[in-house]
């Protein structure tokens, strides 16, 4: 049981390290076209809902919060706060996904999503300013694409929890979900100040 | 699995507080036009956040060595990804005629 | 199907091969060593698949004017050439074959740590195959393996997005294997058996895949993007609205670069054993091939930048960057010189697996000095995109790789099948593999220093010469590789019974019996000596 548990962990961090360069190479794409287009990735935070943004990242936080106290509810054999926290850590989970879907809804309306439909106002930055917002949903959408699945992946915990799968013996699924859960975390850390507050101090 | 040791309710609480009003400092930050540092001082809380996540919620610090350095290296690797790339795209405006861009680009702690 | 399970032959001892029959047995596996097979059969499909392209290229290459295909469909035939043998050959040609079959063998456990996560990633790679296949059928695609925009995200009319679909897919396969290797190292070794009594195979292996879960989601990444680029027409990689095209080949070799050392490493690995099997010695120096594998990992990841050399990436950055392809040649160094010191005053027997060692030490070294003159930033200048490249990248898959590949195939066909292949073939093969390979590309060598561009499908009449010789070399190289497929098949129904050691050779898998059984062995294992302890030998086999 030891042994599955400690592979279960090393198998979750080896995949956790893929997913740190799969997002990687986006963030390598920023690096390079921030450098390149200072100006214009500044002047696109104007258009940024930074309020909803910020919601945003204290929901995360708060759902990492919840996430961590489920593992120690397991951990200490605690069933009902078990299932009480991975319903409030899903909770969270589609707060996060449902102001997110409004943001894009936004976006929509106001003309930003990359492609023929693309409207920038701002003169010469409208071919530089696509870039950032074509990275915005790369980024956003792979973060937000992540979240459905470690929904699904709650799902299950929760379904497990019910039929009393988990105790302080057997926590594994718990714990490497959460695992998964908390990385997804760290990516919206990183990309709140990336993407919502390049310029802020021009817009405040 | 009993021996994994179980962190009291009141760290991960605390964590939780440091880790929001770090997202508030950062807000803030960002509205004060500090030039350079700007980037800087986002990156920098970003990391101690990452750090807090990693070690305390992700139970890095009870972890064996092995796993502290799996974790060491996806951020290695990450570094040597970006920094290579930058080497690149910041050493192309040492030579005359040899940037790409019209405009030059400026260095990032400009942006 | 179902009612003809259970019922093993009583004349035969009970081994993963028949304890199950039906195709059930087969598809819904998780024993390592079956999905080993049903990966050796796919890889098998494709390598033939693969070797088809590159006999119509060379054909076409007979003569200097284009008179059997017209240039789309040449530009097709050599992407799908190299898409085919990149993607789906090589990389996981040793690993998901032999990697599969043996490393849980060798550290004496009953199967990987993930099961189920392996055969997952067997479906996953048949998945991105059919995907290849049906563009392949559709039309093609005719980037070129390498995906560069703005072509492909703007100009090309071809099947770009499947083809980058059919790779993205194909990279999770290559994650997941990975992954599953690494753990199982780490975790399911037997009582004993430490890190300095790891085979060499199993280190190299692990050092692929590290590179494998560091690499390949940067290139599934990019190619994504590459993949939205070309739907939405929006511009990340297109100059013409903002995007750098450099920008694409530097996020592409991060992977790239190092995924040549996902398909020699491994390669490397089977040389190893090999060597010291068929010298009676143990490895020289140890410790240092097993650091090299690592340090090849590692250093690796810091040189894609030399395939850039004439793109207008900074000057400053290609210096370094060939600054630090020259390391690399270290410990790839190390290697070479090891194998050589372990033959030294070694009891050497000329098996057919030794043959396709020799060959790949000889061929390797070539490659690999070749690729030294391409890490020089001056030499490169001349020599990029010329058939120089493509002779030093050959000399290192097809004389490094595929030889490492046949002659692990023969040294544990008996430990995977349970029947010895015949002998004489074998060697007649290598020999032919031999000859043809060099006669196939030493001359393109030549040609590619002369300036002979790489593909296109006509050519100055100067260059026939070299062409006809590579052109008749590649149909002897044919030969070599058909005379395999045809007699381990063949051996498999009409070749002697096995025995469970048939080399002599050291190491746990060579201590179960052959084939093995379905948890790989009777009694749970302890490594108790030092690993290839060929010196204290007592297996009955002649030495001197």
């Amino acid at each position: 049981m030891e042994q599955q548990f400690s592979s279960a962990q090393l198998g979750m961090w080896a995949f956790l390290l893929t997913e740190i360069m799969f997002f990687g190479g986006m963030f390598g794409a920023y690096t390079v076209y921030r450098s390149m287009y200072p100006g214009a990735f500044q002047s696109t935070t104007h258009y940024m809902n930074v309020t909803l943004g910020m919601a945003n990242t204290l929901v995360l936080i708060a759902s990492s919060l919840t996430m961590a106290l489920a593992v120690r509810s397991a951990q200490v054999d605690n069933q009902k706060m078990l299932r009480i926290m991975i319903v409030l850590t899903l909770f969270f989970g589609f707060v996060f996904l449902g102001i997110k879907g409004y943001e894009y809804h936004e976006k929509w309306v106001e003309h930003l999503i990359p492609g023929p439909h693309f409207e920038y106002n701002v003169p010469n930055y409208a071919h530089q300013a696509q870039i950032l917002f074509f990275l915005y949903f790369a980024m956003t959408g792979t973060h937000a694409l992540h979240m459905v699945i470690g929904a699904g992946l709650l799902t299950y915990l929760l379904i497990k929890s019910y039929k009393g799968s988990f105790s302080s013996h057997y926590y594994t699924p718990v714990e490497i979900i959460g695992l998964y859960w908390h990385f997804v975390d760290i990516v919206w850390i990183f990309l709140f100040p990336l993407l919502y507050l390049i310029g802020a101090h021009l817009h405040a | 699995m009993t021996s994994h040791q179980v962190v009291p309710i009141k760290v991960y609480v605390a964590v939780w507080a440091a880790l929001s009003i770090l997202t508030m400092t950062t807000w803030q930050v960002a509205l004060i036009d500090l030039g350079p540092f700007n980037i800087i001082a986002a990156i920098t809380i970003a990391v101690v956040k990452m750090l807090l996540v990693v070690t305390i919620f992700m139970h890095v610090r009870q972890a064996d060595s092995l796993t502290r350095l799996y974790v060491g290296a996806g951020f290695l690797w990450l570094v040597i990804l970006l920094g290579i790339l930058l080497c690149d795209y910041l050493s192309r405006s040492w030579i005359p005629g040899g940037q790409f861009w019209p405009s030059g680009p400026a260095m990032i702690v400009g942006g | 199907m179902s009612t003809a399970i259970e019922t093993p032959r009583s004349t035969e001892t009970l081994n993963y091969l028949n304890t199950k029959y039906g195709w059930k047995s087969w598809l819904f596996t998780t024993d390592h060593k079956r999905i080993a097979i049903l990966y050796l059969i796919s890889i098998s499909f494709f390598f033939l698949l693969g070797g088809i392209f590159a006999m119509l290229v060379r054909l076409e290459l007979a003569t200097p004017a284009g008179d059997l295909f017209n240039s789309d469909t040449y530009n097709k035939l050599f992407t799908m050439h190299g898409i085919v043998m990149i993607f789906f050959f090589l990389i996981p040609s040793i690993p998901a074959t032999l990697g599969n079959f043996l490393i849980p063998m060798m550290i004496g456990a009953k199967d990987l740590a993930f099961p189920r996560i392996n055969l997952l990633s067997w479906y996953i790679y048949i998945v991105a195959g059919l995907i290849a296949v049906g563009t392949m059928a559709y039309g093609g695609v005719d980037t070129g393996w390498t995906f560069y925009p703005p072509f492909s995200s703007t100009y090309s009319r071809t099947y770009v997005v499947a083809a980058a679909i059919a790779v993205f897919v194909s990279g999770f396969s290559s994650i997941l294997t990975g992954l599953n290797f690494i753990v199982t190292i780490h975790k399911m070794r037997a009582p004993g058996m430490t890190f300095d009594r790891l085979p060499l195979f199993v280190w190299a292996h692990y050092a692929t895949s590290l590179i494998q879960l560091l690499g390949t989601p940067v290139v599934a990444i990019t190619i994504a993007l590459l993949g939205l680029e070309r739907i939405f027409h929006v511009g990340i990689f297109d100059p013409a609205i903002g995007g750098d095209p450099i920008l694409f080949q530097h996020l592409f070799w991060f992977y790239s670069h190092p995924a040549v050392y996902i398909m020699i490493l491994p390669g490397m690995g089977v040389i190893n054993e090999i060597v010291a099997c068929f010298s009676r010695k143990r490895p020289f120096g140890y410790p240092f091939i097993a650091g090299s594998s690592i340090g090849i990992a590692v250093l690796g990841f810091l040189v894609w930048g030399h395939h850039m050399f004439v793109t207008g990436q900074s000057m400053y950055a290609s210096l370094v960057f060939s600054l630090l392809s020259m390391a690399v040649a270290v410990p790839s160094a190390i290697k070479v010189f090891n194998w050589t010191a372990t033959m030294y005053k070694g009891s050497i027997r000329f098996e057919t697996p030794m043959l396709y060692a020799f060959g790949f030490i000889g061929l390797f070294t070539i490659g690999g000095l070749t690729g030294l003159f391409l890490a020089t930033l001056a030499t490169n200048v001349h020599l990029t995109d010329t058939y120089f490249v493509v002779a030093h990248f050959h000399y290192v898959m097809v004389g490094g790789m595929v030889l490492g590949y046949l002659g692990g195939l023969h040294f544990w066909w008996p430990k995977i099948t349970g029947r010895m292949y015949p002998e004489f073939w074998g060697k007649l093969s290598a020999l032919i593999v031999f000859v043809g390979f060099n006669f196939t590309f030493f001359p393109q060598f030549l040609a590619g220093y002369a300036g002979m561009p790489r593909r296109y499908h006509a050519y100055a009449p100067e260059y026939q010469v070299f062409n006809v010789m590579s052109t008749a070399g590649a149909s002897v190289l044919g030969i070599g590789f058909t005379l395999p497929l045809i007699y381990l098949i063949w051996s498999l129904f009409y070749g002697p019974k096995a025995p469970a050691n048939p080399w002599g050779a050291k190491g746990l898998e060579w201590e179960t019996s052959s084939p093995p059984p379905t948890y790989n062995f009777d009694t749970p294992p302890v490594m108790n000596e030092e690993a290839y302890n060929y010196s204290g030998d007592d297996t009955g086999v002649h030495v001197g």
